[in-house]
């Protein structure tokens, strides 16, 4: 077991087969903060880090448009893992951080992964000016999150790209308290849906121009799954109407989900809907490193009268991370048409 | 059929149990050695790859400071944060119960995957390891010596005895230090990296070497240590090769009624295949079990030859690696097949109905002596190539295998030629008879005797380089230590002060101050020296120009060892960076390159550089008095000051250490030697009846025939001894002059040593004749009947 | 010349022991040829390998030129051998190592009775004069065994014991091999005693006897 798989199983990825095999992590929060309802945030301390809480990350995605209309997807993603609560000196932080970072093309997937220790300025957040870095990966700008650069590079693709805010903030479940199981697990969780991103993606040394719409995901909390959980199926769809649908299954032993969304109309407002409201089915199937993950769907929230089929950019858009997630680009048809991100976790090999 | 068939071959062994187990024993046995030597070898290798991979010694580019100043975090995190992907290093020495480790800080989120050294980090683990007071990995043998610590170990086989592999945060708590000894380049680095030398001009890229220095420097070893488990497995399979040809030759009438029988030739060649396969398994089985005591009792003294002669830690337990083990069934088999392939073509041009009377191992025994000198004419004519013209360890040893099979070829047509002078001289029926029965003997016995001819020559051979080696070492130990007393200091503080208490206590303090750097890509010291009579009277240079130690000392070149003088090609004259090469020096038992600077100009060129170790001459004053004064006055840990003998002690003991595995594989070698000899003897002796029944019904008793079977011994093994010594001071000379200065870096002058040759060649004739001596009296107690049946028997 | 007295001899075998020779008693006279008869496995072989001294007798005595073998060491009873008796067996007889002409005058050497001249004419009696520097393997069986007899002979010995020279040859060389052997022996005032399973070879010698059942039936 290598120390990388070693981070990730104490990470928030969902392999819950393993993280349910680390006695605790999937209920005890062990000295760790635990969300509480009502939350009331403050910004941007709420931007810094809550060393507190086990698990945090910083998570964005971007559909993206090159000059000859092809599609590409961009994924940077900041996770943030605690061995204790609180934080302390140099090395001896119990702070670990990993970035990843990808871009998907039609025909092709580039990922990459970075891993650093707190305490000593490898990787880390402030709030103010919002900066968030690991090793040469940054996303910084304004505090308020209004205009922001970001960058990655790995040994073959690298991007450089600016953000500019268009709508606010949008606070996920009740108020930013978010449950994720009927036994009450949760964590707080806000979204930036609205994002204008423009700049260039350098694939294998050819820089590519781009423009599109990248939506912002904060999430922390301690206790990031329940024992009978799975893994989970996340949508996060701009229709061209300009709302937009975030909406996640978790998928329970015997086949049973719990089901969250949250529904943000074209300006900004968001109505939050409990289980069994949004609904997904997988409609076709995959086969990727000797799995077999859903890459089309069936999305509907019947109260909103989304009924749309969600199809995968690219099949192959499967992270080569330590612990392996499918992540990618994808494309809304049917009551709605837009486009959006699809992340599914626990898909296990066998 | 086939079962049948095999049965009726397989009977065979059941009645003859003696050459079952000679075949066996003598596969075994060379199993046993290659194996042995395999296995020591893979648990070396594993061992540099172990600690490459902890440490990046070579698999992966190092960024260090310039001139291995130590880096601090912020230049760590600097290179992170421009997008160089490196993992810090620490690493120091820390003395724990009394005994000194080397401990390793490594970090390991960023340490490379393939440099995964604390592997059997449990899931729950890492929160351990790098947790304010987190697990030490340590030899499973350390472990009971460190178990009273404060600090939390975990038995990892994983590491090297000696060692310690901590979190970064931990090692640097222990060592006392913030800084980073070095960092580790991952092979993957991110598009758009800009230049080290942009980011920090202070630091250095060191390339990866692939295999590690100290893989490469201890390649030489290796291959010795290959070369002779060769020897002595080809010393085996010439007793595997007898009891091969023996067995055939005595189942010619069994093949001969089965051919009759409708059995066809290519299915009795099959099964003969399938039997010979079927021992070898076995044998294989049994040299490797064999093997592997062979090793593991070898192992601690290769692993401390490794570690006193190239500072490379090897584990001194053993593992059963398929690596060798594998090697060592192959070779079996190999070897059975090389062994059994002439008794195959020889059944296969047997015709079905051919005489069943065993004849003599070669009828044409005088051709096939001729052929074996023409190829061995020819093997002298390519090693007299690789002499001219070859160069590097490879060439060495090219050149060694020639010499060897040329002469062990070249024995029978020489020993032939021998006893046919015997045979001339001879005066008398009866040693008319002997020299020409011993000529008859000679095609059944050429095998074993050139297995003789290799493990004597060997032994010579080696024993020449290793004697020769002992005499120049503890010759320049005595130039080397001249100073009586060696003063170590922790601090340049404590070194003012010692050093002034010292001042006019006793006739001189040489500093002996030093800085690790690397030239051409390998590891090598700068040593600054005082302009003192100690080194201009000691050091014999091999060669320099006219005042040598003058122009040193006025900053006008340096001194290089000899090593790096022919590693990098540096003869007096040359020049190295800036600096002329004013002297080269002998420096035996040191795996890195030297070069010394004047005192002045080493202090000019490394300012930061202070002397912590000192060589005092006492001059008039007694060297103790001096110590127990100094230890006394400042309350010094006994290893503070030590004595000039303690040092001499210590190199002669790594030395002796060094050379006592080459001791055990040339004792072993030649045991072989002596069983094959034993083997031959008994071989021949079941088929010596035909030829000794007749001589004895015409009168000569059991007891004179037998006492005449001793003397052929003896003699064939004096004649045989006798061709060894030319070849083995042969052989030593290659040894001393080609592949030393190859696998070292230094050419020893050759002594000789004639007392120990004759020791040898005694203990030799001791060796044949204890062999010969169970045969012969076998044969002196033979029952009339026997030798009668010879008569009468339709054989 | 040769007194042979109630001779016994057994061998061990699986099924308890065999008695091969049953009191045997003969003598012999200076000169004289004597044909020994007898069924395959009635012993021949056995009493003639006692009398040659290659093996000692259960009970009984042999006495030869007035001297009694039976009380001989190993020592004596090989000096007997290269002094006063040839042996001559069916095959096998000659050193492989030595030539023909080494072969010949071998015996005669370790008897200390070395006579070229005699050597040579015995050579050339048994008409192989040619091949006296080849090596007995490349010799044919009828040429082995006149090299055999020839070198016998060549020692001068008291007694020639051959236990059926000719047994593997065909008629026609074992006539020539028979003559050559009675012929040169009689020159030498040599005695024989010679096994043979053939009574026409027999009748060519000066005594027949016959063994059967361990014992002499005459
Ligand atoms: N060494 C021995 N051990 C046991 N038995 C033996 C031995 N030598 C001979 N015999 C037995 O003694 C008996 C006589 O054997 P011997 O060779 O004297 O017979 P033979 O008359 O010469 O026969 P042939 O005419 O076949 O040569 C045989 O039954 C034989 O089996
Ligand atoms: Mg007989």
């Amino acid at each position: 077991m290598s120390a990388r798989s070693i981070f990730l199983a104490l990470a928030v990825l969902p392999a819950a087969a393993l993280a349910q095999g680390f006695a605790g992590l999937g209920t005890n929060a062990d000295g760790f903060a635990i969300p509480q309802p009502d939350p009331q945030f403050v910004f941007p301390a709420d931007h810094g880090p809550h060393p507190d809480f086990r698990i945090e990350w910083w998570y964005l995605t971007a559909n993206l448009t090159g000059p000859d209309g092809t599609d590409y997807g961009l994924q940077w993603t900041l996770f943030r893992s605690a061995l204790r609560a609180g934080t302390g000196d140099g090395w001896q932080s119990p702070q670990l951080w990993m970035g990843h970072a990808a871009v998907t093309t039609p025909d092709a997937h580039f990922v990459t992964e970075r891993l650093a220790r707190g305490g000593i300025g490898q990787a880390g957040v402030i709030a103010d000016p919002f900066r968030a870095w690991i090793d040469d990966w940054q996303l910084s700008g304004a505090s308020d999150w209004s205009d922001m650069t970001l960058s990655a590079s790995g040994p073959s693709f690298a991007y450089d790209m600016t953000l500019t805010a268009e709508g606010p903030l949008v606070l996920n479940g009740a108020d930013g308290y978010s449950v994720k199981s009927a036994e009450g697990l949760s964590s707080y969780y806000y979204s930036r849906p609205f994002l204008d991103i423009s700049g260039t993606l350098t694939l294998l040394d050819r820089p590519v121009p781009v423009t599109g719409h990248a939506w912002i995901d904060r999430e922390w909390s301690s206790q990031p799954l329940s024992q009978a959980q799975e893994g989970w199926d996340w949508f996060s769809l701009s229709f061209e109407t300009g709302a937009h649908l975030m909406g996640y299954q978790m998928r329970q032993t015997g086949g049973s989900t719990y089901t969250t969304a949250t529904w943000i109309e074209a300006d900004g407002v968001a109505t939050s809907y409990p289980d069994g409201a949004f609904d997904a089915r997988p409609l076709d199937f995959t086969t990727i490193a000797d799995r077999t993950v859903p890459t089309t769907w069936r999305v509907m929230l019947p109260e909103r009268g989304v009924d749309v089929t969600v199809s995968a950019l690219n099949e192959h858009a499967w992270m080569t991370t330590s612990i392996p997630y499918w992540e990618g680009p994808v494309s809304v048809s049917g009551s709605h048409s837009g486009k959006g991100y699809l992340e599914m976790t626990g898909y296990d090999g066998d | 059929m086939t079962v049948a068939g095999l049965q009726a071959l397989l009977s065979h062994w059941r009645r003859n149990p003696w050459q079952l187990f000679t075949m066996i024993a003598g596969l075994a046995m060379a199993t046993a050695l290659w194996s042995g030597v395999q296995a020591i070898n893979a648990e070396a290798r594993a061992s540099y790859d172990r600690a490459a991979n902890a440490l990046g010694q070579g698999q992966y580019a190092q960024i260090v400071g310039r001139d291995s100043a130590p880096l601090d975090q912020a230049q760590y995190i600097s290179l992170r944060r421009a997008g160089w992907l490196v993992s810090p290093i620490v690493e120091g020495e820390l003395d724990l119960e009394g005994e000194r480790f080397r401990l390793t800080g490594i970090e390991p989120l960023t340490l490379p995957r393939g440099a995964d050294a604390p592997a059997p980090l449990e899931l729950s683990a890492l929160a351990g390891f790098i947790a304010p007071n987190g697990e030490i990995l340590v030899h499973p043998d350390d472990a009971g010596t460190l178990a009273n610590t404060d600090h939390s170990f975990r038995p990892d086989p994983g590491q090297t005895r000696g060692t310690l592999t901590a979190d970064i945060g931990l090692a640097q708590r222990l060592l006392k230090t913030d800084a980073i000894t070095m960092l580790l380049v991952l092979p993957d680095q991110p598009l758009g990296q800009p230049p080290l030398s942009t980011i920090d001009p202070s630091l250095v890229l060191v390339e990866g070497q692939g295999q590690g220095d100290v893989a490469r420097l201890t390649e030489s070893f290796h291959l010795n240590l290959t070369a002779f488990g060769l020897l002595s497995f080809a010393v085996g399979i010439f007793i595997v090769y007898g009891a091969i040809g023996l067995a055939f030759e005595q189942r010619r009438p069994v093949f001969r009624t089965l051919r009759t029988l409708g059995l066809p030739l290519g299915r009795l060649l099959a099964l003969l295949a399938v039997e010979l396969t079927l021992f070898a398994l076995a044998a294989g089985a049994i040299g490797i079990a064999l093997g592997y005591i062979f090793a593991a009792a070898l192992l601690p003294d290769v692993a401390a030859t490794l570690r006193g002669l190239y500072s490379a830690d090897v584990t001194d337990t053993l593992t059963l690696r398929p690596a060798w083990w594998l090697s060592g069934l192959a070779m079996a088999l190999g070897g059975t097949a090389a062994a059994a392939s002439g008794a195959f073509l020889r059944l296969n041009r047997l015709p079905l109905l051919a005489s069943t009377q065993p004849r003599a191992w070669a009828a044409d025994a005088q051709s096939s002596h001729r052929r074996m000198a023409i190829i061995a004419a020819f093997l002298g004519l390519v090693g007299a190539l690789f002499a001219a013209f070859g160069s590097g360890l490879l060439a060495g040893f090219a050149l060694l295998a020639c010499l060897l099979i040329a002469a062990a070829l070249a024995l029978p047509l020489t020993l032939d030629l021998m006893l046919r002078l015997g045979s001339r001289l001879a005066r008398g029926a009866v040693p008319q008879w002997f020299w020409a029965d011993t000529r008859q003997q000679l095609p059944g016995l050429s095998m074993a005797l050139m297995a003789l001819l290799l493990a004597m020559a060997a032994n010579i051979g080696v024993s020449t380089m290793v004697s020769s080696f002992r005499l120049t070492f503890t010759g320049w130990l005595d130039q080397r230590l001249a100073s009586e007393l060696y003063l170590n200091t922790t601090s340049p503080e404590e070194a003012a002060l010692l050093t002034g208490y010292l001042e006019d206590k006793v006739e001189a303090i040489l500093p002996i101050i030093s800085i690790d750097t690397r030239i051409g890509d390998l590891p090598a010291e700068i040593f600054g020296v005082l302009d003192h009579a100690t080194y201009r009277d000691n050091w014999k240079l091999l060669d320099a120009v006219p005042l040598v130690w003058d122009r040193l000392a006025a900053g006008d070149g340096v001194l290089v060892n000899e090593q790096l003088s022919r590693r990098e090609n540096l003869s007096v004259g040359a020049r190295l960076g800036h600096d002329t090469v004013l002297g080269v020096y002998g420096d035996y038992g040191n795996p890195a390159g030297q070069v010394v600077l004047g005192m002045d100009a080493f202090h000019a060129r490394y300012p930061d550089v202070a002397a912590l170790r000192y060589g005092l001459r006492t001059g008039v004053a007694d060297p103790k008095a001096v110590a127990d004064d100094l230890r006394r006055k400042f309350d010094l840990p006994p290893d503070a000051l030590v004595d000039q003998a303690r040092i001499k002690a210590v190199s002669l003991q790594v030395f002796e250490r060094t050379f006592s595995v080459t001791a055990a594989l040339n004792i072993l070698t030649l045991s072989v030697a002596g069983f094959a000899i034993l083997i031959s003897l008994l071989t021949l002796a079941t088929m010596r009846l035909p030829q000794l029944a007749p001589v004895w019904a015409l009168g000569l008793t059991r007891a004179r025939l037998a006492a005449l079977e001793l003397v052929r011994a003896v003699c064939l093994a004096a004649f045989t001894g006798l061709a060894a010594v030319p070849l083995g001071l042969g052989l030593a000379w290659v040894l001393l002059a080609i592949v030393n200065v190859q696998a070292f870096g230094w050419r020893l002058p050759m002594y000789l040593f004639p007392l120990d040759y004759l020791h040898l060649g005694g203990l030799t004739i001791l060796a044949a004749f204890l062999a010969a001596l169970w045969p012969a009296l076998r044969l002196a107690r033979t029952q009339p009947d026997a030798l009668l049946k010879v008569f009468s028997n339709e054989r | 010349m040769l007194q042979v007295e109630n001779l016994t001899k057994s061998y061990a075998t699986a099924d308890g022991r065999t008695q091969v020779l049953d009191g045997v008693s003969f003598g012999m006279e200076r000169g004289e040829t004597l044909a020994l008869t007898g069924e395959s496995g009635s012993g021949k072989s056995t009493l003639l390998h006692l009398i040659g001294g290659l093996d000692r007798p259960d009970s009984g005595q042999i006495s030869l030129n007035e001297k009694k073998m039976t009380g001989l060491d190993d020592r004596g009873r090989s000096a007997l051998r290269r002094g006063t008796v040839g042996i001559i067996f069916q095959q096998f007889n000659l050193i492989p190592s030595l030539t023909v002409a080494a072969n010949i005058a071998f015996h005669a050497r370790l008897a200390g009775r070395h006579d070229p001249d005699w050597v040579e004419r015995l050579t050339d009696r048994i008409g192989l004069t040619d091949q006296r520097d080849k090596y007995p393997e490349a010799l044919s069986g009828g040429q082995q065994q006149r090299v055999a007899i020839a070198r016998t002979l060549a020692a001068r010995p008291k007694l020639v014991l051959a236990d059926e020279p000719t047994g593997n040859l065909d008629e026609d060389n074992a006539e020539i091999i028979l003559m050559l052997l009675l012929e040169t022996a009689r020159e030498a005032g040599t005695s024989v005693l010679m096994v043979t399973h053939s009574l026409n070879l027999a009748a060519r010698l000066g005594r027949r006897l016959h063994l059967s059942h361990g014992r002499i039936s005459a």
